[in-house]
């Protein structure tokens, strides 16, 4: 079985404004879509209170909502988990409450509603915890690219190269960020370690194309630097898109049997791979291109210097 | 003809042995069990061992086997509702006894076990328990540092005759400002005589001197390096003496670590009563034994309020008496090196020993003092979180308070007992004195509770996952490269093997993430494959012939996997120091499987396929 029984043959440079146009439309919804609706944050990073609880008959929802509410809970959000007789409660932040009290408090409440109410989960965050972890999250986005951009610097000789992963890999967390801005899914730690996942992962692509090229030049340093850049592009599709398919599966998988858990994993790894394949095929080598990338620039000549021989 | 190195079988073959090895124990799962432990850590008898085994058979409670392991009885269970049958039953008739925990024990086979092979342990997601998240004041050990730099220098500034105007100690966490001491002297000193005598005394501080309009201020900066080492410090400290208490609380396999740079993690797998675990850990106690003042009546000083010069007035916690103790400090907890329940002729004890310095002190101290009271103050901080200007500001308010008032009577030394205290009163006693001080407060800034149902439904749904996503994945790729596929899907398999047998190596907890980690490894690891497979068609329809095509194709896609995966590798890498909890259990899977999967397809698969083609003189076609 194969995809591609012959060797494609696409214009990826020549249609380059195009996909250029459809990546800057994608990420300005997403960004949009960032600064209108927001991220919905998990108390990893608000801080708070999220606790499940399961009661022996069907929860009174309303009758937790008042009891919480008489508690001095407010701001409580809850609802059905799993079945009608789990509950899942989410409470905001309160600085300057000890974390037993608030968990005594909790607990008094659901008791009040139904004494046989068994807990099965419950997490509680200072408020100081979540901006730490947020802060080291960007550090180590930043240390990444940082990195990334060096070493394919190093390894192709040319920042060109380093520049186009770069700004491809940026592209594909943004749709990431966007869709989860837009359907509102809780945004927690295991997502943004699946957003860092998806930067090395999407890079592995571009790298592949990479590669090729540098192979191509180096087989013909007299051929236009668009014709290199499409034949690269399309002697690795069929690997590009087989990585993908299978890949897919793993994550797919994920997503339907890892549990709720890792549904924001998965998604966030899911949205981040289909972007990154887009990416590395229409995004980064086309930027490369744009910014004059030649044969000469991965493959450096040794300037000689005119020495006289003459006595 | 297709040449692979004989020495490469080789190591491929060890290799995969060793690694079978270590990933066995993986196999085997493991039993509920409940785990019994004495107060005081006194090991466990065989015939208390068979007294519990009774005990249990007379409730009607099935166990499937009963065996003491260092010191500790482990009762195994082959489901979890005998396991909390059995835990209610133990606390009912033993709580006096032993400390009782639920426990997760690897059904691994004894000669396994004995040459030191085990099982990954399961994260806390995945077993239940509790998670307690704690924030060190740094900020305060360094205060203390500094206090004592302050009376070192006021000391030896004293000594040499030169008067001061004030000592002040000056601590910041950020970078901007300096922790220092500041000396104002008075003026017309010798300001060069006194910067002498302040470097001789604070050695290591750099000295400088600042003139200011009422004289000059000296003062003694510690150095970056300094208040590093101090911080340093006071982070194990802190986690030595959290490990001692929660290794009170008689949990199996806890895990205390620290987390970034102020931050202790502390899990508990399996507790049952989280609310009672976190508030035994969190409270920050230290010790003081200190005379009765006998000269002066305690009752008349409560009632009229005049506590006399050098005493400080205490409410006795057991007997509700006033008592007044004098402020000299004879032993503190820091010097106090043991605290265990015993018996004594008048019933329940508490027997004490104190370091040699401390001892020294309370021989002199008992000499002359026989007959007389002595009191054991305990100091708790709880800290307190309050709003400030918009900012969180913690807190720490200390709480003083005498927990026993004994009398002295013989003379001893670093060895000695209280005794005159009921059996729960000693072990309180005794608890409350090992978990010693802590050097500077603590502060709990989250928690997570995870039921054990829930713990049980995260494996389920993690390795349901694992096992479709791995046969999907075998199934495509034998589909779709045929006997080549196959070959994929046995590195594949023995990529999995690998990781798993560096993980036990390593022991690193399995969380939920780290199953993500290698189901997500299981996709990438096919990447190399199919960099190579495809290149293999490429130069087959180039018209190369079938041996040509398989050498071209690993050669050439060398530069590509290489390149490729060490751009993941450093993903994995920043995200294993930056991340912690959950995110670095994903990236220590990631890196490690990146790494173990660039050496099955690149040597594993090259010499399976070498195996199988290498010999042949004449392929006629590929199963590619």
């Amino acid at each position: 079985m194969e995809f591609f029984s012959h060797q494609t043959n696409y214009p990826f440079m020549a249609t380059r404004k195009v996909w250029y146009g459809l990546s800057i439309v994608l990420m300005i919804t997403s960004i949009t879509m960032l600064f209108t609706r927001g991220l919905n944050l998990a108390i990893d990073f608000t801080g708070g209170v999220s606790a499940e609880a399961s009661f022996p008959v069907t929860a009174d929802l309303a009758a937790v909502r008042t009891q919480l509410a008489a508690a001095g809970f407010h701001d409580a959000v809850v609802q059905n988990v799993g079945s009608s007789r789990q509950i899942g409660v989410r409470l905001p932040p309160e600085p300057g409450v000890k974390i037993q009290q608030i968990r005594a408090r909790l607990d008094a409440a659901l008791k009040a509603v139904n004494p046989g109410v068994s807990g099965i989960s419950l997490s509680v965050v200072g408020p100081q915890v979540g901006s730490q972890l947020l802060s080291s999250a960007w550090w180590a986005l930043a240390g990444t690219l940082a990195l990334i951009f060096i070493y394919i610097a190093w390894r192709f000789h040319t920042w060109r190269l380093s520049l186009g992963a770069i700004l491809a890999v940026l592209h594909d967390p943004i749709l990431v960020l966007g869709f989860f801005a837009a359907t509102q899914m809780s945004f927690d730690l295991n997502v943004v370690a699946a957003v860092l996942a998806v930067i090395g992962y999407s890079l592995n692509d571009t790298v592949v194309v990479f590669d090729r090229i540098r192979e191509r030049f180096e087989g013909n340093r007299r051929l236009a630097p668009n014709v290199v850049l499409d034949q690269a592009i399309n002697q690795t599709l069929s690997r590009t898109i087989m990585t993908k398919v299978v890949t897919s599966i793993v994550v797919v998988a994920l997503l339907v049997l890892g549990g709720p858990v890792l549904r924001g994993f998965s998604a966030a790894l899911l949205i981040g791979i289909l972007a990154g394949t887009y990416s590395s095929i229409y995004i980064s080598s086309a930027i490369a291109l744009q910014c004059g990338l030649t044969a000469e620039h991965l493959f450096p000549t040794v300037r000689k210097t005119a020495v006289d021989h003459l006595p | 003809m297709l040449e692979y190195a004989r020495w490469k079988y080789v190591l491929i073959a060890v290799l995969l042995a060793v690694a079978l090895l270590f990933a066995l124990p993986n196999m085997f799962g493991s039993n509920p069990a409940l785990q019994l432990a004495h107060a005081d850590h006194s090991p466990v008898t065989t015939a208390q061992a068979h007294e519990v085994g009774a005990y249990l058979t007379a409730q009607k409670i099935p166990y499937q086997s009963l065996y003491v392991q260092s010191g500790r009885l482990l009762v195994r269970f082959s489901d979890v509702s005998d396991q909390l049958r059995a835990h209610d039953a133990v606390n009912a008739r033993y709580q006096d006894t032993y400390i009782s925990a639920l426990a997760l024990v690897s059904r691994t086979p004894a000669w396994l076990r004995a040459i030191g092979l085990k099982p990954m342990p399961l994260g806390l997601d995945l077993r239940g328990g509790l998670d307690l998240l704690y924030q060190v004041d740094i900020r305060s050990a360094i205060g203390q540092l500094l206090q004592t730099y302050a009376q070192d220098a006021g000391r030896a500034l004293a000594g040499a005759g030169i008067h001061t105007n004030g000592i002040s100690v000056v601590t910041t966490s950020g970078s901007t400002l300096p922790n220092a001491v500041r000396i104002a002297l008075a003026p017309q000193t010798n300001v060069s005589a006194a910067r002498d005598a302040l470097s001789r005394a604070l050695q290591g501080l750099t000295v400088t001197t600042e003139s200011q309009t009422d004289g000059t201020v000296l003062q003694a900066t510690m150095s970056q390096a300094q208040v590093q080492q101090r911080e340093n410090y006071a982070m194990d400290q802190s986690i030595t003496t959290l490990r001692n208490r929660v290794n009170q609380l008689g949990v199996s396999e806890p895990i205390v670590q620290r987390q970034g740079n102020d931050r202790i993690d502390v899990q508990l797998p399996g507790i049952q009563n989280p609310a009672e675990a976190a508030n035994l850990l969190g409270q920050v106690a230290t010790l003081q034994f200190r005379l009765n003042d006998t000269e002066n009546n305690a009752l008349q000083a409560q009632q009229t309020g005049n506590v006399p010069l050098g005493d400080q007035l205490f409410t006795d916690t057991a007997s509700g008496f006033p008592v007044l103790l004098k402020r000299e400090v004879i032993a503190t907890g820091d010097e106090l090196t043991d605290a265990t329940v015993g018996e004594s002729t008048q019933g329940p004890a508490v027997n004490i020993t104190l370091d040699s310095r401390a001892g020294e002190n309370m021989l002199r101290t008992t000499k002359a003092n026989v007959g007389k009271q002595m009191g054991v103050v305990l100091m708790t901080k709880h800290s307190v979180t309050s709003v400030v200007d918009g900012k969180k500001v913690i807190s720490y308010v200390t709480k003083e308070k005498v927990i026993n008032d004994a009398t002295i009577q013989g003379v001893f030394a670093d060895r000695f007992e209280i005794t005159g205290l009921t059996l729960g009163e000693a072990q309180d006693l005794a608890i409350l004195l090992r978990s010693g001080s802590l050097p500077a407060p603590i502060a709990q800034v989250g928690e997570q509770i995870i039921g054990p149902s829930l713990g049980r439904q995260n494996i389920k749904w993690g390795v349901t996952a694992l096992i479709v996503g791995m046969i999907g994945v075998l199934a495509f790729m034998a589909i779709y490269y045929k006997v080549f596929g196959l070959v994929a899907d046995l590195v594949l398999v023995a990529n999995v093997v690998l990781l798993t047998a560096l993980l036990s190596m390593m022991h690193a907890s399995l969380s939920l993430p780290g199953i993500a980690g290698i189901i997500l490894t299981v996709g990438i690891a096919v990447d190399a494959n199919v960099l190579i497979y495809e290149r293999i068609r490429e130069e087959l329809r180039k018209g190369v012939s079938p041996q040509a095509a398989i050498r071209a194709g690993f050669e050439k896609a060398f530069s590509a996997i290489a390149d490729s995966n060490i751009t993941t590798l450093i993903a994995g890498l920043v995200l294993w120091i930056f991340g912690t909890g959950a995110i670095r259990g994903f990236a220590v899977v990631l890196t490690l499987g990146i790494a173990t999967s660039m050496f099955t397809s690149l040597m594993g698969s090259r010499a399976l396929v070498t195996l199988m083609y290498g010999g042949r003189r004449k392929i006629a076609r590929l199963h590619i």
